[in-house]
C-alpha cells in the first residue's frame, strides 16, 4: 500500500507542477483586467481583442506558412538521409555522412541563427542571393535545423523493419520504384508523418534561429509574442496560449482516439 | 535493392548533405574566419581576411577577439555559468524527471497511454509561452505570492524573478518532457518481470534499483541529458525572460554582441570557443560511457 501511495503521490506532484502554470494562464486569459494579475472577472474580452489584433494574426499566418512548408521540405530531404543511411549498403564513408546529417542535432540555436544571418549576409555580398532577409531566409534556416530530426525518426524506423520484405518485393519481380512506392512507403509512413509533424513544431516554436535571419513582413508568431512579454505581461498574449493549449490538447487527444481504434483493429 | 536502381538515382538521395554543406557547414566555416579577422567600422564590419595591394597578398588575421574574450574574466564567467545551469538543471530534470517516467512506464496500459498524452501535451505546445508562464506566477502580484502571503508564510511579496534561481527553475520545466520521454521510452521496453524476480531473489529494493533497472535504462538517460545540456548551454529566451543581471549567460552575451554591439568578429569567436566549450564536455562524457559500455560486455 505504501508503495501505491509513493507512485500516486509522485505522479501527482509530477504532473502538477507540468500543468499548474499552463493551467493559471489559461484562468487568467478571462481576466476582465489590463493589469494581467489584478482579478476583475470573467470575460472574453482579451479573446476579442487577439482576434482584432492584425499584428498577431499576421504573424501567426506568416508561422503556420513558414511551418509547413519547412515541415515538407524537411520531411522530403529527411526521408532521403534515412534512406541513403540504411538503404545503401555500400555507402562510402559511412560515417563522414552520419556526422554530415546528426551536426545540426547539436548545434546550439543561438550558433546556428548567428552563422546562418552572416552567411545570408555574405551571399547577398557575393552573388546577391538571397536578395534580402524575409520570409526565404527563415524557411532556409529551419529546414536546415529541421532536417536532421527527421532523418533520426526515418532512419530508427527503417533500421528496425525486416528489409526481406523488399527483398521478397524483388524476387517476385517487382520493379525498384515500384517497391519504394508500394513496399517501403507505407511501412515508414507513420515516421513520414510523425516526422512532418515535429519539423512542423520545430518550425513552429523557433525564436532563436528565426530573429536572427528574419526581415521586414516575416515577422513570426514567436518573435511578435516575444516583443510584447520581453518586458512585461501581456493579456492578450495569455488569451493566444489558452488557445494553444486547447489546439494541442484537442490533437493529442485526437491522436490517442486514432492510436486506441488502430490497437483495437 | 539498390544496385537495381539507376546510377543517378542513388546520387538524388545525396542532394540533403548538399543542402547541409551550404547552408549548416558553410556557415560555420564563415563564422570561423569572421572570429580571426579584424574589427573595422563598416559594412560589413570588418576587414577582409585577404587583400592585395602593391606589395603583394597581405593576410589580415588576428587572434586578437580569441585573445580578448579570453582575458576577460566577464565572458569566461558566463561560458561557467551556462556550463553550470547546464549541468544543475540536466541533474535537476533526472532527478524529477525519473520517478515520473518510472512509474508512468510501470502504470497499466490504459492508464498508461493517458499519462503518456499527459507528457505529450506540454512537449508540443509553445516554449516561449511556457516561459512565459513562469514569469506570470512569479511576479510580485503573482499567485505563488499570494498563495505564500495567504498562508502566513511571508507578510510582503517576495521578488523571485530576475534571479538565477528563477532561470533554473523556467529552464528544468521547460526542459522536463525532454528527459521524461527518452527515458520512458527505455523503462516501457523492458521487462518488468526482471524486478520480481530480483526481487525473489532476495535483492533489497534499492540494490534492485542499483543493479538491474538503472543500467538497463542508461540509455535513456544519456539521451534525456543530452536532450537537456546541449540546448541549455545556448538558451537565450529564458535568461532573458526569467533571468536578472546576477548571471550572465553565453547564450545571451552572443545576442547583445551580435545585436547590440554590432561586433561581428567577437560574437563569431564567442560562438567558435562556444562549440568548442560544448563539444569538449560531450566528448569526454561520450569516451566515459563508451568505457562503461565496454566494462560491462
Amino acid at each position: 500500500m505504501n508503495k501505491l501511495f509513493f507512485k500516486i503521490f509522485t505522479l501527482t506532484i509530477g504532473f502538477s507542477f507540468l500543468y499548474f502554470p499552463i493551467l493559471t494562464l489559461i484562468a487568467y486569459s478571462f481576466n476582465d483586467n489590463k493589469r494581467v494579475m489584478v482579478w476583475k472577472g470573467f470575460s472574453f474580452r482579451w479573446y476579442k481583442e487577439l482576434f482584432q489584433n492584425e499584428q498577431i494574426l499576421e504573424a501567426f499566418y506568416t508561422s503556420l506558412k513558414i511551418a509547413s512548408l519547412s515541415a515538407t521540405f524537411a520531411t522530403i530531404m529527411g526521408v532521403m538521409i534515412g534512406f541513403s543511411l540504411t538503404r545503401i549498403s555500400k555507402i562510402p564513408a559511412r560515417p563522414f555522412f552520419i556526422f554530415l546529417s546528426s551536426s545540426p542535432l547539436v548545434m546550439p540555436e543561438i550558433i546556428l541563427g548567428l552563422s546562418l544571418l552572416l552567411f545570408f549576409i555574405s551571399s547577398n555580398h557575393i552573388i546577391g542571393f538571397p536578395s534580402s532577409k524575409g520570409q526565404l531566409t527563415v524557411l532556409i534556416s529551419h529546414i536546415t535545423f529541421s532536417v536532421a530530426f527527421v532523418a533520426v525518426i526515418i532512419q530508427s524506423r527503417l533500421s528496425s523493419y525486416d528489409k526481406n520484405i523488399e527483398e521478397a518485393a524483388q524476387d517476385l519481380g517487382t520493379i525498384p520504384n515500384m517497391i519504394f512506392w508500394k513496399v517501403t512507403a507505407p511501412v515508414i509512413l507513420p515516421a513520414i508523418l510523425s516526422g512532418w509533424l515535429l519539423a512542423f513544431t520545430l518550425s513552429l516554436d523557433d525564436l532563436v534561429v528565426a530573429s536572427f535571419t528574419t526581415g521586414p513582413g516575416a515577422n513570426t508568431l514567436p518573435i511578435v509574442v516575444f516583443s510584447k512579454v520581453r518586458l512585461g505581461l501581456s493579456p492578450e498574449v495569455n488569451a493566444l496560449s489558452a488557445i494553444i493549449m486547447l489546439i494541442v490538447i484537442l490533437a493529442a487527444i485526437s491522436i490517442y482516439l486514432i492510436n486506441r481504434s488502430n490497437i483495437k483493429k | 535493392m539498390i544496385k537495381n536502381l539507376k546510377k543517378q538515382n542513388v546520387w538524388f538521395v545525396f542532394t540533403p548533405y548538399l543542402w547541409l554543406v551550404l547552408f549548416f557547414f558553410v556557415p560555420l566555416a564563415l563564422i570561423f574566419k569572421i572570429s580571426i579577422s579584424v574589427s573595422e567600422w563598416g559594412m560589413p564590419p570588418y576587414r577582409d581576411l585577404f587583400s592585395f595591394s602593391e606589395n603583394g597578398l597581405k593576410i589580415n588575421s588576428t587572434l586578437g577577439n580569441y585573445l580578448f574574450i579570453f582575458s576577460d574574466p566577464f565572458y569566461i564567467r558566463s561560458y561557467f555559468n551556462s556550463l553550470s545551469l547546464a549541468f544543475t538543471s540536466t541533474v535537476l530534470c533526472l532527478l524529477i524527471g525519473y520517478p515520473i517516467a518510472f512509474y508512468v512506464a510501470k502504470s497499466k496500459p490504459s492508464i498508461r497511454n493517458i499519462l503518456l498524452i499527459m507528457l505529450i501535451i506540454p512537449f508540443w505546445s509553445s516554449f516561449l509561452l511556457r516561459v512565459y508562464a513562469w514569469k506570470v506566477l512569479l511576479q510580485g502580484s503573482g499567485i505563488i505570492n499570494s498563495i505564500l502571503i495567504h498562508i502566513g508564510l511571508i507578510s510582503e511579496p517576495i521578488s523571485m524573478l530576475h534571479n538565477h534561481y528563477a532561470v533554473i527553475l523556467g529552464v528544468v520545466y521547460t526542459y522536463l518532457p525532454f528527459m521524461i520521454l527518452p527515458l520512458y521510452g527505455y523503462l516501457v521496453k523492458f521487462d518488468l518481470n526482471l524486478i520480481d524476480a530480483s526481487n525473489d531473489l532476495g535483492a533489497k529494493p534499492l540494490n534492485t534499483f542499483v543493479k538491474v533497472i538503472l543500467p538497463l535504462s542508461l540509455p535513456g538517460i544519456v539521451a534525456g541529458s543530452m536532450l537537456v545540456f546541449i540546448p541549455v548551454v545556448g538558451e537565450y529566451i529564458i535568461p532573458e525572460m526569467l533571468g536578472g543581471s546576477d548571471k550572465l549567460y553565453f547564450g545571451k552575451i552572443i545576442w547583445d554582441e551580435f545585436f547590440v554591439n554590432r561586433d561581428w568578429p567577437i560574437a563569431s569567436a564567442l560562438a567558435m570557443s562556444g562549440i568548442v566549450i560544448l563539444v569538449f564536455p560531450i566528448i569526454i562524457f561520450q569516451l566515459m560511457y563508451a568505457k562503461y559500455n565496454f566494462k560491462n560486455e
